[in-house]
């Protein structure tokens, strides 16, 4: 009897053992004498591929169907370490550079960081996942079962044993979970590399090595002679010896490359295969090594596997015969399961219970010890590697774009990260377990780790295509990879939900609602006899066949946007640009250095900032204490460390965030062109830029067209008076005998002429003035009675000359108003002049009025006009006489009435005033200006 | 007998300086200063020759030319633009209506005088 409590001990032990290796694998990584820097335990820490699947099921395999059986499995890494190293290397040497954090990252970065991409891959992933998953909980729960009803072997299939062993599988679960949390987010810092985890894993790959070949080396030595021995003892049971013999026929073979296929593609894609291969990897120059100690890995890990089959159905059948049930429901081909009236044996646990059988406790343990360090190593990265992906590329983009979580205030967002992560680990344990609490016993551990790698397939196309083919486009990868998951759920997981019991069976002989077509195991009656398809051989060949298609389809109907186009040179051309694309990036920006330390301190932790900066700061020779703009250089630097600790496609938008506008380069351009959308704004706004243009041009032309018409008009009114000065000159100058009267005449016009050409002066440089603003007007509170006294007092001899009656209707009452005396002084003599101009020649006729008129406390003002009794003027020219450069044409036709630039002159003041002028006329029937100003108390 | 002058201008201070030159120089001298008063005195006193500003109030000068120009019995009548219209589209406008000189303002007086008695006596 082994006790329980001796087990537990044992277990948590070994547990408390790689915490120690982590811890000092951790410890080490710090003071920079990193453990795993060598190419031994990175070829290890990839044996991460051998889980309980291994460790088990490849015996349960073997047992079932010999070589063929479980080899395919191995091999098909061997072949793709050995032939498809070149494609490894590239995707080890894009991540570096990118910072890639995982296999949904590196996709989602390759089709232009796209965040849709990037979901899709992480929710493909952690779905595919969880049958593999709980194929470890139920490998543990098993051989816990097992071991600690030593040396019993027979499992009774009895309810409550079957409940016994999901409690156990509970416990288990939620062991494995936490030890996984404690285990990959220890650190406070969220970064891609895990130092400590790696040598873990690596040791856990020495002890199941050392454990299935002490298994080995006991059945083939100790229980026989050697392998001589026991092959021979082997052959003679038919049941045994018929799987010496490959029965070749197509099953064999499409099996075999359907298998073949799935394991080459799931050495990488496997999220967890990605994490120790990719990011993981200290040395791109480690590959090399790993190429061949790897493959040796698989060899020895696997070398012992048929002879525990053959010990084990060995001793189990002569078991078997002797117990007239077993006998009697043994199949002619043994189908793993040996049915003992005191319950079952399972090939898969030959290498627990045959121990157990030879009463080897301490032996029994280590095998027990090596299934669980295969299953805890897969349980811990894999949900490492897909807690990231959760939390970076489904959880953080979508709270960073919640607006009121308003995150990007937080100062330190790395705990929030950790807490994502764990919640993250804990689901996909649970989600594993209610798997295998529902679904996993009606299969075998080999036929549900198939499921597994049939879902991480379906990344192939776009990871394979999208590092060698420019020319694939996120559309193309979406449509493949959404394609090729739902057909996976449709054949595969559907299923074996059916199998299970939650879906009618009639679904897996006669199709969904009998329609035979969609029959989820013979899609669209595919004659899968003939071709020897199985149900996974059929799922993955549509899967992945609609999946390629539907992937170089969309692809070359489609088209990339700018930050496509340059991932997809950077990945495909990353040996040619490796140097470069360092230096160069996406961005064309600047952003505050203070920023973007804010920016990284909250994601990675001010110490990881401080270093990261420093040494970029080393590196470039900056001192940080004077740098306070980053550059494009360090602007993207910032990006890929923060894309380490949340991925890609979070990071572009936290950085986009902190840097300044950028000035479009020919990326962004191109971005602008690609989106129709985008192109119909900007040709509208194009248009209106143009229409606005033209407006302007006209506008410009217009006030050319006035500014010549006022000059020519200017001119016309200088020419006047001068004409009269030169000629009245002359002909004093030239007549030396002039009569005195006529002599005294001609200089009186000549010197009023003078004036007027002062005055004219004076009006134009005025006019100038007050159009540019440069007047400086001085207000004050005074009574308008004075202004219009003092204009008249101006005018007065002018009137006087015409012979004009002037006459007033002006109120006692004072008018106060604010504003600058002389500028109002020179709007009275300007419209007193006007109307002197334009009176009756014979009988003219002046009035000035006053008035104050309150309609409210706010609305009183007063009114002023200068009525005459001439010519008037038109409708039509009511409103422009006030324009600039305007002229009127008075009357029918005629002169036009001065420069045009008095009554300009005139609004101009009244409008500074907050007043309003106008003018009342009829033709012929005089004209009245008025004016308003507001009254003050 | 003396020539006869007509001199159609509405700014005085420029007709008082012209007046006093044709008659200086032996010229019989009358004034109008609108264009209708201008045409009046053309049909009634018959002048030789006519110095007629262009921007008048009511008919302007070119319209005085033309309507000149239209009667025959005028064939002969000088007829000189005297303007401050000083622009060559100006001028080539007031040349089109068959005047015989455009003088534009300021001008000189000898030249005015000189011009005058040049086309007075080509008749």
């Amino acid at each position: 009897m082994l006790e329980q409590k001796i087990i537990i001990f044992v277990s948590f032990g070994y547990m408390g053992l790689l915490f120690a290796i982590a811890f000092f694998g951790d410890k080490r990584a710090e003071k920079g004498k990193s453990i795993i820097s060598n190419p031994y335990i990175y070829a290890l820490s990839l044996a991460v591929y051998c889980t309980a699947w291994t460790f088990y099921g490849s015996v349960g395999a073997a047992s079932r169907s010999g070589a063929t059986g479980f080899l395919s499995i191995y091999l098909g890494p061997t072949l793709m370490m050995i032939l498809g190293w070149p494609v490894l290397r590239k995707i080890i040497c894009i991540s570096k550079i990118n910072r890639i954090t995982s296999i949904a990252d590196f996709i989602a970065s390759r089709y232009g960081k796209s965040a849709t991409i990037a979901g899709a891959v992480t929710i493909i992933a952690v779905l595919g996942i969880i049958p593999y998953m709980s194929v470890q909980i139920k490998a543990i729960s098993t051989s816990f079962q097992l071991i600690s009803q030593y040396p019993a072997v027979h499992m009774s299939e009895t309810v409550t044993n079957l409940s016994a062993i999901k409690n156990t599988a509970f416990f288990v679960a939620i062991l494995l979970a936490l030890f996984a949390v404690v285990f990959g987010t220890r650190h406070l810092e969220a970064t891609e590399r895990h130092e400590g985890l790696v040598a873990a894993i690596a040791f856990e790959s020495i002890i199941k090595l050392f454990a299935i070949i002490s298994v080995g080396l006991f059945i083939t030595y100790r229980l026989y002679s050697g392998f001589g021995d026991l092959f021979s003892q082997a052959s003679l049971v038919p049941r045994i010896k018929q799987l010496f013999v490959m029965d070749v026929n197509a099953s064999t073979f499409t099996g075999w490359y359907n298998a073949l296929f799935l394991a080459m593609m799931a050495i990488f894609l496997l999220p967890r295969q990605f994490q120790v291969i990719v990011v993981e990897n200290v040395d791109e120059n480690y590959l090399k090594k790993a190429v061949w100690l790897f493959p040796m890995y698989l060899l020895a890990i696997n070398f012992f596997v048929i002879p525990i089959a053959f010990g084990g159905m060995l001793h189990f059948f002569k078991q078997c015969f002797s117990d007239p049930v077993c006998r009697q429901a043994l199949p002619q081909t043994f189908d793993g399961i040996l049915k003992f009236k005191d319950g079952i044996v399972d090939a898969d646990y030959f290498a627990l219970t045959l121990l157990m059988a030879k009463k080897q406790q301490g032996l029994a343990l280590f095998a027990f010890l090596g299934g669980m360090s295969a299953a805890t190593g897969m349980v811990i990265v894999e949900t490492i590697a897909l807690s990231t992906m959760v939390c970076n590329e489904l959880v953080m983009p979508v709270l960073l774009r919640l607006p009121f979580l308003k995150l990007e205030l937080k100062s330190d967002l790395s705990r929030l990260l950790l807490i994502i992560r764990r919640i993250s680990i804990l689901l996909i344990v649970l989600l594993g377990y209610l798997y295998f609490h529902y679904v996993v016993e009606y299969y075998s551990l080999v036929s549900i780790g198939m499921i597994s790698f049939a879902a991480v397939a379906q990344f192939s196309p776009a990871v394979i295509g999208g590092i060698f083919w420019k020319g694939a486009t996120r559309k193309g990868a979406l449509g493949g990879l959404l394609a090729g998951f739902v057909i996976w759920v449709y054949t595969l997981v559907l299923p074996s939900l059916a199998q299970a019991g939650f879906l009618s069976r009639d679904l897996l002989t006669h199709g969904p609602f009998g329609i035979e077509l969609l029959n989820p195991v013979h899609l669209f009656d595919l004659d899968v006899q003939n071709l020897g398809f199985n149900q996974y051989t059929h799922a993955v060949f549509w899967s992945i066949s609609v999946n390629i298609a539907l992937f170089i389809g969309i692809s070359l109907f489609s088209r990339q946007n700018a930050m496509e186009r340059k991932q997809g040179t950077l990945f495909v051309d990353v040996f040619k640009y490796s140097e470069e694309s360092v230096k160069s990036s996406f961005w064309k920006a600047t952003a505050s250095v203070v920023d973007l330390r804010m920016l990284l301190e909250r994601f990675l932790g001010k110490n990881r900032t401080n270093d990261a900066l420093g040494l970029y700061a080393r590196e470039h020779h900056i001192n940080w204490e004077k740098e306070l703009i980053a550059d494009a250089g360090l602007v993207s630097y910032a990006e890929k460390l923060l894309a380490g600790a949340i991925g890609s496609a979070s990071a572009l938008v936290m950085v986009r965030s902190v840097v300044d506008e950028e000035p479009p380069g020919m990326d962004e351009i191109m971005h602008i062109l690609d989106e129709t959308q985008q192109m119909i704004i900007y040709s509208r706004e194009l248009e209106k830029a143009t229409k606005d243009l033209e407006a302007a041009n006209e506008r410009l032309k217009e006030l050319d067209r006035l500014k010549n018409e006022f000059i020519s008009t200017v001119t016309h009114e200088l020419r006047t008076p001068l004409t009269s000065v030169r000629a009245l000159a002359e002909i004093v100058n030239n007549t030396p005998d002039l009569e005195p009267e006529k002599h005294r005449q001609f200089m009186g016009i000549i010197i009023k002429e003078s004036e007027r050409l002062s005055r004219l002066i004076n009006d134009v440089l005025d006019f100038q003035k007050i159009e540019s603003g440069q007047v400086q007007w001085q207000k004050a509170r005074l009574d308008f009675k004075g202004v219009i006294e003092d204009s008249i007092f101006s005018t007065g001899q002018l009137i006087k000359e015409k012979n004009i009656a002037l006459t007033f209707d002006i109120p006692k009452k004072p008018g106060f108003v604010s504003g600058d005396r002389d500028r109002l002084i020179q709007v009275m003599v300007n419209l007193i002049s006007n109307a002197v101009k334009f009176c009756d020649p014979d009988n003219g006729k002046i009035t000035v009025g006053m008035q104050v008129e309150i309609k409210d406390n706010k609305n009183s003002y007063l009114k002023i006009w200068v009525k005459d009794n001439g010519i008037g003027i038109g409708k039509d020219d009511q409103e422009i006489v006030f324009n600039e450069f305007h002229q009127v044409i008075s009357g029918a036709k005629g002169r036009p009435a001065g420069t045009g630039i008095g009554l300009t002159i005139t609004k101009h003041i009244i409008d500074f005033h907050e007043g309003r002028i106008w003018v009342e006329s009829e033709l012929d029937k005089g004209a009245t200006f008025f004016f308003t100003l507001p009254l003050v108390e | 007998m003396k020539k006869k002058i007509l001199i159609v201008d509405d700014e005085p201070n420029i007709v008082v300086p012209l007046e006093f030159l044709m008659k200086k120089n032996n010229y019989d001298v009358k004034t109008a200063e609108t264009g209708e008063k201008a045409l009046d005195l053309i049909a009634a006193w018959k002048p030789d020759l006519i110095l007629l500003d262009i921007m008048l109030p009511g008919m302007d000068g070119y319209e005085v030319c033309q309507k000149i120009r239209q009667e025959k019995e005028f064939n002969n009548t000088r007829i000189v633009f005297l303007s401050a219209m000083a622009r060559s589209i100006d001028i080539a406008k007031g040349m089109g209506l068959a005047a015989d000189d455009y003088i534009t303002k300021p001008f000189a007086t000898d030249y005015v005088v000189s011009k005058i008695k040049e086309l007075l006596a080509e008749t």
